[in-house]
Parts: C-alpha cells; sequence; structure tokens
C-alpha cells in the first residue's frame, strides 16, 4: 500500500493491490526472460506532457497507454472508470480541451500540449461541483459506477448545447438547440447505466440545465 | 494490443510516404475505430502515423459555391457548421444519427469515411471470417444476420458499411481528395470510394495504401427537402437497420440513398426519376437482385416503408 499512501484501508485498497499484484507478476515474468531491466525488445515508449486538472504532467509511456489508462494507472486518477474499454459505455468520459471524449479510445500520446478535466478536477469533496451535487440530490446512481463519466459527459453536454451543437433530438437542424428532456436524453446516449438510474439521472442534469427532466 | 511505434507528421505528403514507406504502418486520426479494432488485434499496425498536426481541420468555401471539408474536421463541427446545416441538412443530420456525442467529439470525416465496413462476426476473433483472416469462411452467412447487408454482398462476406455521413455524401455527390506519396493528388466520387466485398472483402475502398484523405469537397448545395431517416433497434446510439437519405424537390423529383444494407452506401440513380411514383418502384429497383437471409429479408420492406415515410411526410410539409 506505500504507493497509495492516501487511501485507508477499503474494498477499493484490495482491488488495487489485486491489480499491482498482478502487475508485478507479469513484470517478474518480462525480467525473467529478457534478463535486464529494460530488454531489447522491450515495447516502443514516447514521452507526452500535457494538463490533467490545471497541473502539468510528463510520462514516458509505452505508445499504447490508453489516456484512460495514463489517468488511472501512472497518475492514480482512479475517478475516470473503465468499463467496457470500448467506447460503448461512456463509463471512462473526460473533458479534453474542452470537449469530452472516450478516454479509453484514444492514446495517450495523442494528447501531447492537450488541456484534459477528469471527475477530480470538477470538483473535490469539500467544493463540488454544481452537477456532482445535483447528482446526489436526486439520487442520480446507484453503484456509482458510470457516475464520474456521467457528470463529466453532462458537464460537456451542456456546453455543446450552449455553443450550438445540433443533436438528432432537434426537429429543426437550423436551430440553435435547447437543453429539453428529449435533448438531454438523446445526447447523454453515450453514457449507459446498468442500475438503469436514468429518470434520476436526467432530473439532475435538468436541473442545472435549468429545465424539466 | 500489439506493439507499435509513433510519429506525428507534419505535412500530409510527409504522412503519406511515412505509411507508403513503412511496412505495417497506418494513419491514425481520431482512432475511435482503429484503437478499438487494435484492442482485439483485428488491426495490428506495426507503426502509426497521426495526421493531427497537418492543418486539414477547416471548412472552406469552394470556388463554384461548395464546400471543401478538411480530412480531420470532426463530426461535431461539420454537423455544426451553419453553413452545412443550412445547405446540406442531410448531411448535418446524418452525422448527429450516428454514434455518441463523445464519439462524434473525436472522429474525423475521413476517418469516418474509412471506418471498416463490419459485421458481429468480423469482431469475434473466434468466428471464422473472410474479411478478417482471407478464405477462413464467413461465420455470418447462416448465422444471425438481422443486422447485415441484402445487396451488393457476395458469398464472401455480407457485413454492411455501417456509417451514417457517407450515405448524405453519396446523395450530395461529395468527392474525396487525396495526395500519395509521391505528392501526386487525385479525387475519387464517393460512388466509387468503397467496394463491394467480390472475392477481396478485406479491402474495404479503394484508396491505395499509404494513400491519404485531405479533404471530401460537396458540390454547391441542392435544392429540395433534405432528410436522414434512420431505423435502428434503439432510439440512440445504435447502426441502422435501414437509413434512408434524400433530397426531394417540390415537384417530388430528387434523389435517395440507402444505408444499412450494403457494404457501401446505396444509391442507384437510374431508380431516382420514380420517385416522383412514390417508395415502392424506387425501392423495387433499388433492391432488383438483392440477396438477403432469413434474418434481414424484412429489411427490403422497411427500406421501402421508410422511404414512403419520408416521402409523405414531405409531400404534407
Amino acid at each position: 500500500m506505500r504507493d497509495h499512501p492516501d487511501y485507508s484501508l477499503s474494498r477499493r485498497d484490495i482491488l488495487v493491490s489485486g491489480a499491482a499484484g498482478i502487475a508485478a507478476t507479469s513484470m517478474t515474468e518480462g525480467a525473467a526472460v529478457a534478463g535486464t531491466s529494460r530488454p531489447p525488445d522491450a515495447p516502443p515508449a514516447a514521452a507526452v506532457a500535457f494538463k490533467v486538472n490545471g497541473k502539468a504532467r510528463k510520462l514516458s509511456l509505452d505508445t499504447r497507454t490508453t489516456l484512460l489508462d495514463a489517468l488511472r494507472e501512472h497518475l492514480k486518477l482512479t475517478g475516470t472508470k473503465k468499463g467496457c474499454d470500448h467506447g460503448q459505455c461512456g463509463a471512462c468520459t473526460v473533458i479534453v480541451n474542452g470537449q469530452r471524449i472516450n478516454s479509453c479510445l484514444s492514446l495517450a500520446v495523442q494528447h501531447e500540449g492537450d488541456a484534459i478535466v477528469t471527475i477530480e478536477g470538477l470538483g473535490t469533496p469539500d467544493k463540488l461541483h454544481p452537477m456532482q451535487a445535483a447528482f446526489i440530490r436526486h439520487d442520480g446512481y446507484q453503484c456509482g459506477y458510470c457516475t464520474p463519466g456521467q457528470i463529466c459527459s453532462a458537464v460537456a453536454m451542456l456546453d455543446e448545447i450552449a455553443r450550438g451543437v445540433p443533436s438528432h433530438a432537434q426537429v429543426d437542424i437550423t436551430a440553435n438547440p435547447e437543453a429539453t428532456s428529449g435533448e438531454i436524453r438523446e445526447r447523454m446516449s453515450g453514457n449507459l447505466c446498468r442500475c438503469g438510474a436514468y429518470s434520476n439521472i436526467a432530473e439532475a442534469v435538468a436541473e442545472i440545465a435549468g429545465s424539466r427532466a | 494490443m500489439r506493439a507499435f511505434t509513433y510519429e506525428r507528421a507534419k505535412t500530409p505528403a510527409q504522412a503519406a510516404a511515412a505509411v507508403a514507406g513503412t511496412q505495417g504502418a497506418k494513419f491514425l486520426a481520431g482512432g475511435t475505430n482503429l484503437l478499438d479494432l487494435m484492442k482485439l488485434e483485428i488491426e495490428t499496425p506495426t507503426h502509426l502515423v497521426d495526421v493531427q498536426d497537418l492543418g486539414l481541420d477547416r471548412i472552406e468555401r469552394g470556388t463554384d459555391g461548395g464546400l471543401r471539408i478538411g480530412a480531420l474536421v470532426t463530426n461535431s463541427a461539420l454537423a455544426t457548421d451553419a453553413r452545412v446545416r443550412r445547405d446540406y441538412g442531410v448531411l448535418a443530420r446524418a452525422i448527429v444519427a450516428g454514434a455518441s456525442g463523445q464519439l462524434r467529439n473525436k472522429a474525423t470525416t475521413a476517418g469516418n469515411l474509412l471506418q471498416r465496413t463490419r459485421c458481429p462476426y468480423f469482431y469475434d476473433t473466434n468466428q471464422p471470417c473472410n474479411k478478417r483472416r482471407a478464405g477462413s469462411g464467413c461465420a455470418a452467412i447462416g448465422g444471425f444476420s438481422r443486422q447485415l447487408g441484402v445487396i451488393g454482398t457476395s458469398d464472401q462476406c455480407i457485413a454492411t458499411y455501417p456509417g451514417d455521413m457517407a450515405v448524405a455524401m453519396r446523395v450530395l455527390d461529395a468527392t474525396v481528395e487525396t495526395v500519395k506519396a509521391d505528392g501526386t493528388t487525385r479525387t475519387i466520387p464517393i460512388a466509387d470510394f468503397h467496394r463491394l466485398p467480390g472475392d477481396d472483402p478485406q479491402r474495404d475502398t479503394n484508396i491505395e495504401r499509404g494513400e491519404l484523405i485531405t479533404a471530401v469537397t460537396l458540390p454547391p448545395p441542392l435544392e429540395g427537402v433534405h432528410v436522414y431517416r434512420k431505423v435502428r433497434d434503439r432510439a440512440s446510439y445504435a447502426f441502422a437497420l435501414v437509413s434512408v437519405a434524400a433530397v426531394i424537390h417540390k415537384d417530388g423529383a430528387g434523389r435517395v440513398a440507402f444505408g444499412g444494407v450494403a457494404p457501401k452506401p446505396w444509391r442507384v440513380e437510374a431508380a431516382e426519376p420514380a420517385l416522383r411514383e412514390g417508395a415502392k418502384p424506387v425501392a423495387a429497383q433499388m433492391f432488383a437482385g438483392a440477396t438477403p437471409r432469413h434474418d434481414n429479408r424484412f429489411k427490403i420492406l422497411l427500406a421501402e416503408r421508410a422511404l414512403a415515410s419520408v416521402l409523405a411526410e414531405i409531400k404534407e410539409g
């Protein structure tokens, strides 16, 4: 647990130590085969520098590392979740240069110079983002696993409406969109909730948008 | 995912040369389809050439009054452009009918055209698939084919081109501009861009190795009502069972293409004069020679009825 001094012993600790155990095992095997700490056939690595939640970060990563894994495994920002890892569930949604994306379908090295905001950057337990507070008020979750992605997505989605990004829910594609219930539901379709807390999620988002769910 | 080296190209010609000159190299734009397939080791590039710095992210007015869309313009940016929404409504509507908000923010115009023509058996590496591994067979033929192609398919592959944007571009007669490693450029009519599988289902498009898409151009706006109607198993974030892209004039004449039915956007220009007579004769001509399977036979009638619904709605104003 020395890698994670901030955590008290919890279910999360056990999960983290389990994952670290697996990583340590595979590293040992790799070293045993190659006989050095950096075998000549080590996978290609690349350096990348970006800002995460306002803080400059520099990493040297296996080129295969997704932005999601860079955030979770290398920067220990585990608020962003890995659900399907194939861009189908939205649990990994983060905001890059003001736009929401699936961090699982993006390589970390593609983000040189980018400004990334994760759930940890939106609010803190002491100073919640209004969207976080609305999710709590409306009970917009059950297990909570999809919640960070839902909240990052919702915050960026309302900004998209404000910027006039159109959606499938619009009757008139040339009109400026409004944050109606139908619009919110259509625009949040990239975020799945297996607990089915959708109606409460929609109410939380609608409250912040100033509309009725 | 297999290991790969990575570089960011500075010019289109340099990017094309880097891919053409490196065995196993591929272009990387938004990555939303490529990385997904790399994780499954269906795509196994050994080198990625990131094209995000090429400055191909602008939408410009063409000298003929059309639009020139840079290859790296995102789906979101393209659908949001005021000229696209006003003058090419079928395109804006098709884009927002596809994928999710997160994916549209990352997916690019060129990448959307180059997304793989695919089916669930292509993704399932435990199943035979001629597109994934030449000569291994097709699990889709005789498998569950509800989502799959009814026309333009072959006895090697019945996958559909799943995109929406290209169906609208087909109706608009868009052209695809490319550059090759030697710096030569060419334009490919969208009609000739995607291939039918025939005996070579591994090749989805007529683009050559190391050939980079630089732009998609749209001719001057088409008068008429622009419609994109997508019929799918759920209301959002699903591929089309059938989609209809149409531009219809007041007098009933116009153009139509279907998505979700074939390995490429399906348009038959010779059927379009029949649009004045309604959906039935148009669909009859467009689906002549169709080879549906048990599970997807419904698509032909669904396509006719979706078109009938579109035409009725336009007539009612």
